[in-house]
């Protein structure tokens, strides 16, 4: 069992997992197999900036930077969805399938 | 209802022809014919309509949906629309060269059904031989071109016992994701509870493995797990209750509020080819004859849980009780739970029924003269 992303991991959405805009509902959602998460704020922010190649402390800072509030509360705020996220394997971490590859 | 939401989920059963003929197949007793399927445009247009109604999530399904030639044209209509678009799916149809273009055009996940984890037993069950070494090999396509896979087994007394080996099966296949799904009994299987029923001890059995699987598996595989309802005492949610949250859609094209709906003999469907489905979503009366809790009577009525389970499954308390608006057998508050548990500890004691495989009517396979 894994506890919280670490700041130095770098987060991925695997293949079949998006964002997608509710134009009906408003807001955003995360499209997985068999279902969808709406997202807040904060889960948007962070999740819009997710690409494969930066970490979650790169994300949070510029997070931080973008909406001026601090990167530590970013990260507390978003842990335990990301942590829910992963479980779920709609969240998946990069180094982590580099290792999983090379074994 | 002024307080009705748009669904999320619209199941689209794209054809009810099918290679296999599981015993437990959901597909009603009634099968469509080829000739009276809705055709690619159609369904285009029912997946806009869909999108601008708030439904996010497609799956397409049949029958065996493979057995549609434009299947990757419906899948890129419905990518076009804006939906994510999961396919069910047997195997049976796929070629290597059908799921890149299945790929190429937009697939977001597909979801293989899984009969066995023998030869013996999957090809027995689905009454089609080869079907699971041809199964095997499209699972390994769909590794290799890195689709998102859920496998699906449906369990019952004839195969429970493979459920250890269908969680590894998963894993080696690279699924994300199991649906362990004990057999529900609607549409055919209602045939075969002889022959399906797990016995208590089998149904036990299957949730400590789950339990102990989940456990095991965490961050690996995502478990989904349907119990044997007939040895339970609370019955299972229906959907988010009925009309809350999803549509099925037949290939004629009538609009049901669950896919077994038509077992409700009291209840009438309207047809795409006259209403739009932004209608029938909100005034159909299939939709609004168990909407919500009006329609309820004691125990349901008085009890705190009917915003959680809506009183349980309205197809079933009509095929058990024979009324719809009865509380689901399955609840140990409704005067029918003693019998109904009598009644599957019958069915699952009853040795060597024979399988009733559902009909190939509509199928691809030769009809016979009648
Ligand atoms: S009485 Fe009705 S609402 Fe209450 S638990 Fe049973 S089925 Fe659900
Ligand atoms: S009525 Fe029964 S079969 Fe239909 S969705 Fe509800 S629980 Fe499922």
């Amino acid at each position: 069992m894994r506890g919280a992303m670490r700041g130095e991991e770098i987060p991925v959405l695997p293949r079949g997992v998006r964002l997608h805009q509710d134009r009906v509902r408003g807001g955003w959602v995360l499209l997985a197999p068999e279902r969808t998460v709406a997202l807040d704020q904060v889960g948007h922010a962070i999740l819009s900036e997710v690409d494969g190649k930066r970490s979650l402390s790169e994300i949070t800072a510029a997070l931080a930077e973008a909406y001026n509030a601090p990167q530590d509360q970013i990260m507390q705020d978003s842990a335990g969805f990301l942590a829910a996220l992963r479980s779920k394997r709609f969240l998946e971490v990069v180094t982590e399938v580099t290792a999983e590859v090379a074994t | 209802m002024s307080d009705t939401r748009p669904p999320i989920a619209m199941l689209a059963e794209l054809t009810h022809r099918c290679p296999l003929s599981c015993p437990y197949c959901s597909n009603p007793l009634e099968l469509t014919r080829q000739d009276s399927e809705l055709n690619t445009e159609a369904w285009a247009g029912i997946f806009r309509q869909a999108a601008d109604l708030g439904v996010l999530q497609l799956h397409l399904s049949g029958g065996e949906p493979a057995s549609r030639r434009d299947l990757e044209a419906l899948v890129a209509a419905a990518r076009d629309a804006g939906l994510y678009t999961n396919l069910i799916t047997s195997g049976i149809g796929l070629s290597e060269r059908r799921l890149r273009a299945l790929d190429a055009a937009g697939l977001d996940h597909i979801q293989l059904s899984l009969q066995g984890t023998t030869p013996e037993m999957a090809d027995e069950i689905g009454g089609y031989r080869g079907g699971y070494k041809r199964k095997m090999q499209v699972a390994q396509w769909i590794g290799e071109i890195g689709f998102p896979l859920t496998l699906n087994a449906v369990l019952h007394r004839r195969n429970l016992h493979q459920l250890p080996r269908a969680l590894e099966m998963a894993v080696e296949m690279g699924a994300r994701r199991i649906e362990v799904a004990t057999v529900q009994f609607h549409g055919w299987a209602l045939k075969n509870r002889d022959a399906l029923m797990p016995t208590r001890v089998q149904a036990q059995e299957a949730t400590r493995l789950v339990e102990a699987a989940r456990a095991r598996l965490k961050d690996v595989l995502v478990i989904d797990y349907v119990p044997a309802d007939y040895h339970s005492d609370v019955p299972k949610r229906c959907m988010g209750g009925w009309g809350s949250t999803g549509l099925n859609v037949t290939p004629e094209g009538l609009v049901l509020p669950c896919h077994a709906a038509q077992t409700i003999p009291h209840l009438t469907f309207d047809s795409l080819r006259d209403r739009s489905l932004k209608e029938i979503w909100y005034e159909g009366a299939a939709f609004n004859a168990y909407r919500g809790t009006e329609w309820m009577r004691d125990p349901c009525k008085s009890c705190a849980r009917k915003t959680v389970d809506f009183g349980g499954c309205r197809c079933q308390a009509m095929a058990l009780t024979g009324d719809a608006s009865a509380t689901d057998p399955v609840c140990h508050h409704s005067p029918d739970h003693a019998a109904l548990q009598s009644r599957a500890e019958a069915h699952a004691a009853s040795e060597e029924a024979a399988l009733v495989y559902r009909d190939a009517a509509g199928s691809a396979a030769p009809v016979p003269a009648e």
